[in-house]
């Protein structure tokens, strides 16, 4: 469903995304993991069609997001980390907006609109502007107009940032059953927990390189892990293990 | 605890400034400045000339002579107190209130006292800088007709300096009191529509005494009573007058030191008074604006009224026409400036009905045509204004919302298609609307309404492709106050631009005009002549030209943004 081949972003000299490729089918929710700075993002936005690589291409159900945007964007639903919405409409006129820019209208959006707010909790705030939402409203309302479309996959980067428990909770369900139904998930996260339980299968992304991919048993097996935990292997291979004993940064 | 420097607490914000500099010079910013410095040199040099002839001309006047350059200087000077004080309240308002640095410097240990000063000291500079740099030309015109010499330079900074102190402690004041009735967001609104309504006010009533009648000699038929209004001072109580004395003592070489004691004495007492009630008021404020203004908007006006005009349209474009409408209404900041427009209009109208040219003399048709013609170049210009205004900002406040647009199906050129026409339409309304009722007032033949209105649509059309193009090129997203858009460098170089335009459709046009005038005067009926046909051939292409190329500079613009 979604394949980067040969995918790189340069600004100016400066290396963020380095010849990656991968491939994630369908029915696939798919975690990429990496420091910060490592282009966890950049490689999300290059997918979502906001970023132009510098070379390489993006392709969503087989076609180019820069040659054929319109039918691949289509088949897409993003979930950025800073959630910017227009803070002058009310929470429902945005998802409208949003379903009309997918070319959709009608009962059918009203139904979606109301369905949406409704799993969100955010019924009883349809009507406000968005300004006085909080971040995790905001967070949720940004979740619902990327599924207002029913898309086919979802790249969504830090999906869990500012949702309370039951928020995430309810996140991860979504995101479970959209998959089991023949969905597409990408994510970046940087809770290992949450990639350990969720993902079927995991990139370690650092210096704008792929380090390690497959299912976490196969990360494992790959590089002589044993029976280490997804955060014991990410620390190994991202070199976070070289940290100073913990006194030493916390001070006496 | 040994507290930060206030330089140290204003640290981000210069270094952001230095940041910035560079970052202009290391992409080639210096043509950018020296057209910044050509401009700003030409308003400098205008000012002064202007204002020297004058000064220099009252030097040889008796009796009046002396006394109205000081009259004049406490006049101006009012002026900028007044500005000073409502672009402070606004100011203040983010700058106290709303600002991002706000949480880490109210959060850190960094005492009341410098938060004040450091907030004080960057008010004042956002909203005293361009009044600081009005305030040049004019007192070097003062400087030089009477012969002040390079100590006046420091003279006249020791008279300003707490001029312009004194607006921003009573700015600030005031906006900690509104702060601390009123929500933040909601004091913002508020404050933009005083402040507009009361510079549109202003405007209405200094055209509606209309100045112009003081120029007649009738005028001054109660000499003495003038003369004794010029000797005795407008506002003995006012810093102005305070500053306007000093300086003029000074330069009359009659050094009286009471007015510049005034001033500084006056100005530490009111930052000592506004650093207490800071002291008393700010916290309980500043947790006050952090509540939303709660605004349940029920109902769908928008959806039912243009939503259902529009239903033609496919339902993309059609939500996001619907979506700027709506945004547009719903910002204080950006629909209130309609209120300045309005004032401005009714101005504009006023000044061609208060045109002597029908006046129970013999018309003079060659006047009216005149004028008819040349109100299109004004006319262009008024437009253009407002076009800068409305629609140059639009791409730039796209900016923190492109990620969803850039990853939704939304084809470029719909948004380029609904951002263009969404301004367009009610700017060619406003447009026609204003030649048509100019030409009805007055009165004009068939032949030039048709030629002003068809002339008027076409440069409409040009000027918002071109408000669009050049908003897309120099695009602000950081910037998240419509209203100071326009000013910046894009906005300046766009202006630019579309008077090139304007002067030259007028000059492809005025000799078809000519011939027609010409032919009317000798008493002969004037058609269209296959000459005029070429002349009106040229301008339309050229104004289709600037209607095109540069939307199409914008697709291509756009396609290259990335976030």
């Amino acid at each position: 469903m979604i394949r980067l081949e040969n995918l790189t972003k340069l600004y100016g000299s400066f290396v963020a995304v380095d010849d990656i490729s991968l491939h994630v089918p369908r029915g696939v929710l798919y975690g990429c993991l990496g420091p910060n700075g490592a282009g966890k993002t950049t490689t999300l936005r290059m997918i979502a069609g906001i970023l132009r690589p510098t070379q390489g291409r993006v392709l969503l159900g087989g076609d180019d997001v820069h040659v054929n945007p319109i039918s691949a964007k289509m088949r897409l639903g993003f979930i950025p980390d800073r959630p910017f919405v227009y803070d002058k409409l009310t929470g429902a006129e945005f998802l409208r907006f949003v379903a009309g820019l997918y070319g959709q209208e009608g009962d059918t959006v009203e139904r979606r609109v109301a369905e949406l707010l409704e799993v969100f909790e955010l019924t009883s705030w349809k009507d406000e502007l968005v300004e006085a939402y909080s971040h995790g409203m905001r967070q949720k309302l940004i979740i619902s107009s990327a599924l207002i479309h029913r898309p086919e996959c979802i790249v969504v980067d830090e999906p869990m940032v500012g949702l309370d428990p039951k928020a995430a909770r309810l996140l991860k369900d979504i995101f479970r059953q959209f998959v089991e139904r023949g969905g597409t998930v990408m994510m970046s996260t940087h809770t290992l927990e949450i990639a350990e339980a969720m993902c079927d299968q995991i990139a370690i992304i650092q210096h704008g390189k792929i380090v390690a991919a497959g299912s976490v048993d196969d990360v494992r097996r790959q590089h002589k892990a044993g029976d280490a935990s997804l955060e014991e292997l990410f620390l190994k291979l991202t070199g976070g293990a070289k940290f100073r004993e913990l006194a030493e940064v916390l001070g006496k | 605890m040994k507290q930060p420097s206030l330089a140290h607490v204003l640290q981000p914000k210069w270094r952001t400034a230095l940041q910035r500099l560079r970052e202009e010079r290391a992409s080639g910013g210096t043509g950018k400045f020296v057209l910044l410095a050509l401009v700003g040199g030409a308003f400098w040099a205008g000012v002064f000339g202007v204002l020297y002839r004058i000064l220099k001309t009252l030097r040889g006047v008796e009796e009046l002579g002396p006394l109205i350059p000081g009259k004049m200087l406490g006049l101006i000077l009012l002026s900028f107190i007044s500005i000073l004080v409502l672009s402070n309240v606004i100011t203040a308002l983010s700058s106290f209130f709303l600002a991002k640095d706000l949480d880490l410097l109210v959060s850190a240990p960094v005492d009341w006292l410098r938060l004040y000063l450091a907030k004080l000291g960057e008010t004042l500079l956002h909203s005293s800088w361009m009044v600081a740099l009005m305030i040049v030309p004019i007192l070097t015109a003062y400087g030089v007709v009477y012969k002040g010499g390079v100590l006046f330079i420091v003279y006249a900074l020791l008279a300003i300096v707490p001029m312009l102190i004194l607006p921003a402690v009573l700015g600030c004041a005031v906006t900690l009191v509104l702060v601390n009735i009123f929500p933040a967001r909601r004091t913002r609104d508020l404050l933009s529509i005083i402040a507009l309504g009361a510079g549109g006010g202003v405007i209405l009533l200094f055209r509606m005494i209309r100045p112009e009648q003081l120029a007649r000699p009738e005028g001054f038929r109660n000499l003495l009573d003038f003369v004794i209004l010029l000797r005795g001072p407008t506002s003995p109580f006012l810093p102005s007058e305070w500053a306007s004395q000093a300086i003029m003592g000074y330069l009359r070489h009659e050094f009286d030191p009471l007015p510049l004691m005034l001033l500084w004495t006056t100005a530490a007492a009111f930052v000592a008074l506004g650093a207490v009630l800071h002291r008393a008021l700010y916290a309980q404020g500043f947790t006050k604006a952090q509540e939303g203004a709660e605004r349940f908007i029920r109902g769908g006006f928008w959806r039912w009224t243009i939503g259902s005009v529009l239903r033609f349209l496919p339902v993309a474009k059609r939500e996001f026409v619907l979506k700027d409408v709506k945004l547009f209404f719903r910002d204080t900041t950006q629909w209130s400036q309609l209120i300045l427009l309005a004032v401005l209009i009714v101005v504009y109208l006023f000044n061609i009905q208060a045109l002597p040219l029908h006046r129970g003399e013999p018309v003079g048709f060659f006047y009216v045509n005149l004028v008819s013609f040349l109100n299109l170049g004004l006319a262009g210009f008024v437009l253009a204004s407002i076009a800068a205004r409305f629609i140059f900002p639009a791409v730039s406040l796209e900016g923190r919302q492109m990620w969803l647009l850039r990853s939704s199906p939304l084809d470029l050129r719909a948004l380029l298609w609904s951002k263009y026409w969404v301004g367009t339409v009610p700017l060619l309304v406003l447009g026609l609307i204003l030649t048509g009722v100019t030409n009805t007032l007055l009165e004009v033949s068939a032949f030039m309404m048709i030629l002003s209105l068809a002339t008027m649509a076409s440069l409409t059309l040009a000027i918002s492709a071109m408000a669009l193009t050049f908003g897309t090129l120099y695009p602000q997203f950081e910037t998240e106050n419509a209203a100071q858009i326009p000013t910046s460098f894009g906005g300046l170089v766009f202006m630019m631009a579309t008077i090139a335009l304007l002067a030259a459709v007028l000059m492809l046009l005025s000799r078809a005009v000519y011939t027609y005038v010409r032919g009317t005067w000798d008493g002969q009926s004037v058609g269209v002549t296959p000459e005029m046909l070429v002349w009106f051939a040229v301008a339309a292409a050229l104004c289709a030209a600037a209607t095109f190329v540069p939307l199409r500079m914008a697709l291509r613009k756009m396609e290259t943004f990335e976030f």
